[in-house]
């Protein structure tokens, strides 16, 4: 299978083409919605933000090779961040939103001088304590963060200054998934970029890396910083559209489904983290009448399976099925 | 000026001393080789020189720049490149990524986020001309670990010579590779512009005897001599110590 | 003042116990460089053998305790043939996702057998009052723990420094490649060290019903705990776990003595600190 080729630019942009199937997919996350589940629109404004959310992580595990268990904390902090914001009096959801990105961002930009530094268990050990560092935290500081009642008394603007926030949720999931697609786009850009490949060397062979001049610590940073800016973005949106935070969006829970998401769908592939994240979603909605002991047990099989017989994830497999297919 | 020069290196691991005193100048366009025994610290050298280890005492020069207290990727960017013994590659990037990574990277462009690798023609172009004077253009799309293990060799030259070096330190560029094959990769080496000063750890001594112009033997991380060919050939203490009495050259 | 010293006993117990729960991950993370979440899950079961023999056989507690050890070890050994020895060359990622799956998978299963309330189990007399030493007044219970967690120490160190098992774990953990060169059969030894640590795990977890009682959720709850405890002793070190259960146990019950309002917060910021300057932890060796 020789595949020759005398136009490198050629191969380097056709491996970012955008394909007929991912336009069909956005007009269909967009439509479907909207039409068929008018009732959902509620879980389907939280698959998009999380699905934000789930990005963000990929681009640090996926693209860089940071593992982190404590990604949560930086969408608490953006949620927390634009919660408090709308709290005392500036309820305007494009700048809040931002604002909860940027303290998110400046978190993460500070934490990046640890995480970079650390490497295995210690790594895993100092994301998972900086995410209970944090929700003791944000426990103790009450009077600010509401504690273990949640933050109350969000009150978000309406969009534009016209579109009002309704119970229905037509507002708010045409606010979050226009936020989703241009996370993505942005993400999209990054993987594509110089920088975005700077960031698969790394994670492939950091020691390479060194020796060919690459600062890796510093690209590390960067990469984390716009992972935690980003995660703090979707923190932000789904307080603004739902008007709760609680502790739990900080916690370790949070993190690992965020992980276990991503891991279901295929690391390293953007789609992946958004196909993980509306499967999963949808499957606990779904089995939610069940008790939720037992839904944890169907999703632990699940991780599993993928783990064994999957390791690139849905995604990774089905991709793996469509080659076999076209090879017959 | 010499090109690289180290004076008065030490490094040790509790008492296993692996560079006792090590004292070397490269000179501009030198083709010169470290030889020694297994665990003579060669490679433990070159690890000193690019700042993977730092020297317990003694400095290390690239030209007239002290460069002892750099950092390994800062080296680089002076002009420090480096190959490994054993293959360090990215596994899952195509030869034409991993080249064209350290070429955007030495033009410090590699930190750009927000526009397309597909944009940074000059880097692509310049990545594609570096694989098809190596040899390696045909299979630039595969994936690294698809490649056959001399082509792997290659493409480790490749990247060193991505970031432009003005000294090269090769650890044992042909290990691993068929005796037939390995005259064809030195050739290679042998033909890299004049103004780059390489220096080469090899085992075998006729690449040695062929591609050197100058050779340093270090035994239990000490200089024991350095000269010519001729010198190194005849020198009584090599003979004994490393060559075994046997004649060469 | 002998609130005080009360209050440290109170800590070292804790500690001790914690030791019980995480010395077993310490030795098999230095050895295969797994990691494995699902310890607490093992601690659970344990925990569940203790309480069934206790609840529905009618055993009293001391007597379950081998079992509590004893079923763990074996099922332990049964899922590490089954499963885990597939993912020891997987990414750390999938190693810890896939054993995250692991303990959803198991606290489900306990939770459909036995339900998702607290569990307890009826103590021996003697171990219910209090001992009083002049006028300090410590728990019989605490105590109790103390002196198994001390015998197991002098077990397990003494396994491993005087027994030709112990020799071999050792040179496994110290370096895998040249035990493998020297002809030891490393995936074995692992088995067999993976299942005795998470029986010991399960000793713990058996004696835990006391101290943090018994639900589906025993296995993250511990989980943290069980971490801190190995990430700041360092892998593969038996006295730097001991040193770091002890202290952790100590802070834990001195901070939420002294600093009620602060909760664990001092206890994660002293891990995050420790382990960026030390990442390797106290006693690590690499």
């Amino acid at each position: 299978m020789q595949q020759q080729i005398t136009d490198p630019q050629k191969w380097m942009r056709q491996k970012t083409r955008i394909s007929p199937i991912e336009i069909a997919f956005w007009l269909s996350v967009l439509a479907v919605p909207y039409i068929f589940f008018p009732n959902y629109l509620a879980l389907a404004n939280q698959i998009a933000a999380t699905a934000i959310f789930c990005i963000s992580l990929d681009l640090i595990i996926g693209y860089a090779g940071i593992i982190s268990l404590g990604h949560a904390a930086f969408f608490g902090l953006g949620a927390y961040a634009a919660g408090i914001l709308s709290q005392k009096g500036w309820g305007e959801p494009i700048t809040g939103a931002l604002f909860g990105a940027i303290f998110a961002g400046f978190g993460g930009w500070i934490v990046s001088f640890m995480i970079v530094r650390v490497q295995h268990l210690a790594l895993l050990m100092i994301t998972l304590g900086l995410g209970f560092l944090l929700v003791e935290l944000a426990n103790t500081l009450d009077w600010l963060t509401g504690g273990s009642d949640g933050l109350v008394g969000i009150d978000t603007w309406n969009l534009f200054g016209v579109f009002k926030f309704t119970f229905w949720g037509h507002t708010a999931y045409g606010y979050t998934l226009g936020a989703t697609f241009l996370v993505f786009l942005l993400a999209r850009r990054l993987v594509n970029s110089p920088f975005g490949l700077a960031l698969e060397t790394i994670r492939e062979n950091p020691q390479r890396t060194t020796a060919l001049g690459v600062p890796n610590r510093a690209r590390l940073q960067k990469v984390f910083t716009i992972s935690a800016a980003i995660a703090g973005l979707a923190g932000a949106i789904l307080t603004q559209t739902t008007e709760t935070v609680s502790l739990d969006s900080l916690g370790f829970q949070h993190s690992a489904d965020i992980a276990v998401m991503l891991i279901l769908g295929g690391t390293g592939r953007l789609y992946g983290a958004i196909l993980g994240t509306i499967i999963f979603m949808v499957a606990r909605d779904q089995l939610s009448g069940m008790n939720p002991q037992y839904w944890y047990f169907w999703i632990g099989l699940l991780l599993m399976i993928v783990v064994l017989f999957m390791p690139r994830g849905i995604l990774g497999g089905l991709e793996k099925l469509m080659e076999k297919v076209r090879g017959l | 000026m010499n090109a690289l020069e180290t004076h008065n290196l030490n490094k040790s691991f509790g008492s296993l001393v692996v560079a006792d005193d090590i004292s070397l100048s490269l000179p501009k366009g030198a083709r010169h080789a470290l030889i020694g025994p297994n665990g003579a610290g060669k490679t433990t050298l070159i690890n000193l020189m690019t700042g993977a280890l730092t020297p317990d005492s003694g400095t290390v020069h690239l030209g007239d720049v002290d460069i002892t207290g750099l950092e390994s990727n800062e080296r680089v960017k002076k002009g420090l490149g480096r190959t490994f013994q054993i293959n360090t590659l990215f596994p899952k990037l195509t030869p034409l990524e991993s080249t064209t990574m350290a070429i955007c990277e030495r033009m410090g462009v590699a930190g750009r986020w927000l526009s397309p690798l597909a944009n940074q023609s000059d880097a692509i172009d310049e990545a594609f001309e570096l694989l098809k004077q190596i040899g390696l253009a045909d299979d630039c799309t595969k994936i690294t670990t698809d490649l056959a293990y001399g082509q792997q060799r290659l493409l480790e030259i490749a990247l060193a010579l991505a970031t432009k070096p003005q000294v090269l330190l090769l650890d044992e560029p042909a290990a691993g590779i068929p005796k037939s094959e390995s005259a064809a990769l030195f050739e290679a080496i042998a033909a890299l512009p004049e103004e780059i000063s390489v220096l080469f750890i090899e085992h075998d001594m006729n690449l040695v005897f062929t591609f050197a112009s100058r050779i340093t033997v270090l035994v239990q991380g000490k200089v024991l001599v350095e000269g010519t060919p001729d010198e190194i050939a005849h020198d009584p203490l090599v003979r004994e110590v490393y060559l075994g009495g046997a004649d060469h050259g | 003042m002998s609130q005080i010293l009360a209050v440290l006993f109170d800590g070292f117990a804790y500690g001790m116990l914690l030791f019980l729960l995480s010395v077993g991950l310490s030795v098999t993370l230095g050895l295969m460089n797994f990691i494995n979440l699902a310890h607490g899950a093992f601690a659970m079961i344990g925990g569940y053998v203790t309480y069934s023999l206790v609840a529905f056989a009618g055993w009293p507690f001391l007597a379950t305790l081998p079992f509590a050890f004893l079923v763990t070890a074996i099922i332990a050994a049964g899922f590490e043939v089954l499963l885990f020895r597939r993912i020891y060359q997987s990414g750390e990622l999938n190693q810890v996702l896939f054993t995250i799956g692991f303990v959803f998978s198991a606290s489900a299963i306990a939770a459909y057998m036995f339900g998702t309330v607290h569990h307890s189990v009826p103590m021996p007399s003697f171990l219910t009052g209090y001992v009083e030493l002049g006028t300090i007044k410590l728990p019989s219970y605490r105590i109790f723990l103390a002196a198994i967690a001390l015998v197991v120490t002098v077990f397990v160190v003494g396994g491993l420094e005087y027994t030709r098992f112990g020799a071999m774990v050792r040179a496994a953990v110290d370096n895998q490649k040249v035990a493998r060169g020297l002809g030891l059969n490393v995936g074995k030894i692992f088995a067999l060290t993976f299942a005795i640590g998470s029986g010991l795990a399960g000793l713990g977890g058996a004696l835990s019903i006391e101290i943090l009682s018994l639900d589906p959720s025993f296995g993250f709850h511990i989980l943290v705990l069980v971490l801190i405890v190995v990430a700041v002793g360092g892998l593969g070190s038996i006295w730097g776990s001991f040193v770091a259960a002890a202290c952790l146990g100590i802070f834990d019950v001195m901070g939420k003595y002294l600093f009620p309002e602060l909760g664990s917060f001092l206890i994660y910021l002293f891990m995050v600190v420790l382990l960026f300057y030390k990442p390797l932890g106290l006693f690590g060796k690499r």
